[in-house]
């Protein structure tokens, strides 16, 4: 053209091809995908679309790498300021070069000065493996990223929404973050691909079965949200924002108290029969605000129920074991998934109520050779550390070890509360006649004499562990009708709001895991 | 065909159902006895019911295939 541009022209020439992304096909694409492009993502999540960026001008001298390939940002949501990575699929598949690489740890050591929320929307395919040595090993390369996602663990809620693959290395990103959501048919996360599983060990596998966002959210546990949609990843994302405050020195808000939804009473939900199996969702439902539970790991080690509800507008962890599914028996997978809730609600001081109906952690050979013994302590440990408001409910049976687990009287709740329904001991009726009695039970002949001694020693025993004995030997607190649970839970979470321990005077206890 | 697997090792406690009957989704086909619970099995999905690989009384472990569908 031969002509100087004025200054204003040359910026807003760059900004337009910076905002424009990757080239049209690409975009093209990700439509095909229901995908939506990096910034109209950003749109859906800021409070009223509005954010300001770092590093806009990232390579642009390279021409085709708008912004290297990720969106760094600070905006509002929900009203609470928060930082966010997002890639930016259509430059070169949103994969990694030294300047984005930078942008990422930069905007890492933002959230962290000003203290506020982390958020990574990921989609990439991992390293430019041509400019390994601009992002690999060096200190502020990609090992940066994760060990600032470490350290800043508990210290402000960081929190990956997966958008697309998330390979190799990069998969670290949600391994390290509080909560991942998955969006079902584009997220996946792998460490080598299905491409790469067939060159170095031979296995043929579709992404899908390898490292799909199903397979993460019920087999692996990797994910822990499963949506169907971006704006639905974003919407949920906004929603667990809300239980949390925005950095460990401060509390969750309060919001307006929400009457129970309408449904049967937790009399009628609860049956009488220990054995028999009943919904705890449903009791769940007849405890909280209408329409309030964010489920974590909902399809993940059904047997146990970890998710934000709020009583009477103030935020809980609730921790419910499942007497539909596995009999509510605590297995390897729930105690992994119980370990890693306790210790996200402990960390942005979220009180934790445990409801437990739980005959214990499972048994057999398969469960001892998995380690049930070191998953169970690592349950253990993050209960028993917790120093938030931990109000213990036993609702019905809470048998053996997993009286332990679910907050029993001797890791320090605030309260151990029981139902009339409660049945506390070191295991139930049946088992325990048969442990002390066996030989007695099969050394006498007749029939009716044996079933009537075996139901005189079950009768002795119910008396033993009946739960108003154990009320009057002080071991639980207190017995509530079902009906005033959930005025009893309100009315001490408010009692224990400023709750306080001590840390105790070492530098960390060892992780049993 | 799709198979419906235990979801954790126990004993048979009763067979449901019956070679030939169709199903559906969320029917409890089998109830289990482990950790002194009643543990129920629910089709997945409706279908017709193949074959039982299990009686009343056996021990399965998780992951056995309990029932097997057309």
């Amino acid at each position: 053209m031969g002509e100087v541009k004025g200054y204003n022209e040359r910026l807003e020439e760059k900004l337009t091809s910076i905002y424009a992304g990757g080239h049209e096909k690409y975009h093209e694409k990700m439509k095909q995908q229901n995908k939506l492009f990096v910034r109209d993502r950003l749109k859906l999540l800021f409070d009223n679309g509005e954010y300001t960026e770092d590093g806009r001008f990232a390579n642009v001298e390279a021409g085709d790498l708008p912004a290297d390939g990720v969106v760094t940002a600070t905006g509002k949501v929900n009203g609470q300021t928060v930082c966010v990575m997002a890639n930016d699929s259509t430059v070169k598949a949103g994969s990694w070069g030294s300047r984005t690489v930078e942008k990422i740890i930069r905007i890492q050591e933002i959230a962290e000065k000003n203290r506020v929320p982390l958020l990574y929307l990921v989609d990439s395919a991992g390293a430019r493996i041509t400019d390994q040595l601009d992002m690999f090993p060096n200190r502020r390369g990609a090992g940066r990223i994760f060990h600032n996602q470490v350290r800043l663990s508990g210290f402000i809620p960081q929190i990956c929404l997966l958008f697309g693959p998330s390979a190799a290395g990069g998969a670290y990103i949600p391994a390290f973050c509080d909560i991942v959501f998955m969006v079902e048919g584009n997220a996946s996360m792998y460490l080598g691909s299905p491409r790469m599983a067939e060159k170095v060990i031979g296995e043929k596998v579709t992404l899908e079965e390898m490292g799909g966002a199903r397979m993460h959210c019920t087999v692996s546990g990797v994910g822990d949200v499963l949506v169907t949609s971006e704006e639905e990843a974003i919407s949920e994302a906004k929603r667990y924002l809300s239980f949390f405050p925005a950095n460990y020195t401060k509390k969750p808000e309060k919001v307006e108290a929400k009457a129970v939804k309408e449904g049967r009473s937790l009399e009628a939900i609860i049956p009488e029969n220990q054995n028999a199996p009943f919904d705890m969702y449903e009791a769940i439902d007849a405890i909280i605000d209408e329409g309030t539970f964010f489920d974590v790991k909902k399809l993940f080690a059904p047997e146990l129920i970890t998710g934000f509800a709020r009583i009477e507008g103030q935020a809980v962890g609730i921790i419910a074991n499942q007497p539909k599914a596995k009999g509510g028996v605590l297995f390897v997978d729930s105690a992994d998934k119980a370990a890693k809730f306790i210790s996200l609600c402990d960390a942005f001081s979220i009180p934790l109520v445990f409801l437990a109906d739980v005959p214990g952690f499972m048994i057999g050979t398969k469960v001892e050779r998995a380690g049930i013994i070191r998953h169970g302590a690592k349950l253990i440990a993050a209960m028993s550390s917790a120093t938030v408001p931990k109000i213990s409910v036993i609702v019905r049976k809470a048998y053996g070890a997993g009286l332990y687990a679910m907050a029993g009287p001797a890791f320090e709740p605030d309260v151990c509360i029981a139902l009339p329904t409660a049945q506390i001991a070191v295991m139930g009726p049946e088992a325990a006649v048969n442990a002390v009695y066996s030989n007695k039970i099969e050394a006498i002949e007749d029939p009716k004499e044996r079933l009537k001694f075996v139901q005189e020693k079950h009768a002795e025993y119910k008396e033993e562990i009946d739960i108003y004995k154990l009320a009057s030997e002080m071991i639980i607190d207190e017995i509530v009708a079902p009906s005033d649970l959930r005025s009893e839970l309100s009315d001490r979470l408010r009692y224990y709001e400023d709750k306080e321990i001590a840390p105790a005077p070492r530098k960390h206890p060892v992780l049993p895991v | 065909m799709k198979n419906l697997a235990s979801t954790m090792a126990g004993t048979v406690f009763t067979v449901n159902v019956a070679v030939g009957e169709e199903v559906t989704a969320g029917q409890v086909v089998l109830v289990l006895e482990s950790m002194k619970m009643e543990i129920p099995i629910e089709a997945e999905s409706a279908g017709k019911v193949a074959a039982i690989n299990a009686n009343e009384g056996d021990f399965v472990n998780e992951g056995d295939v309990l029932v097997t569908f057309e």
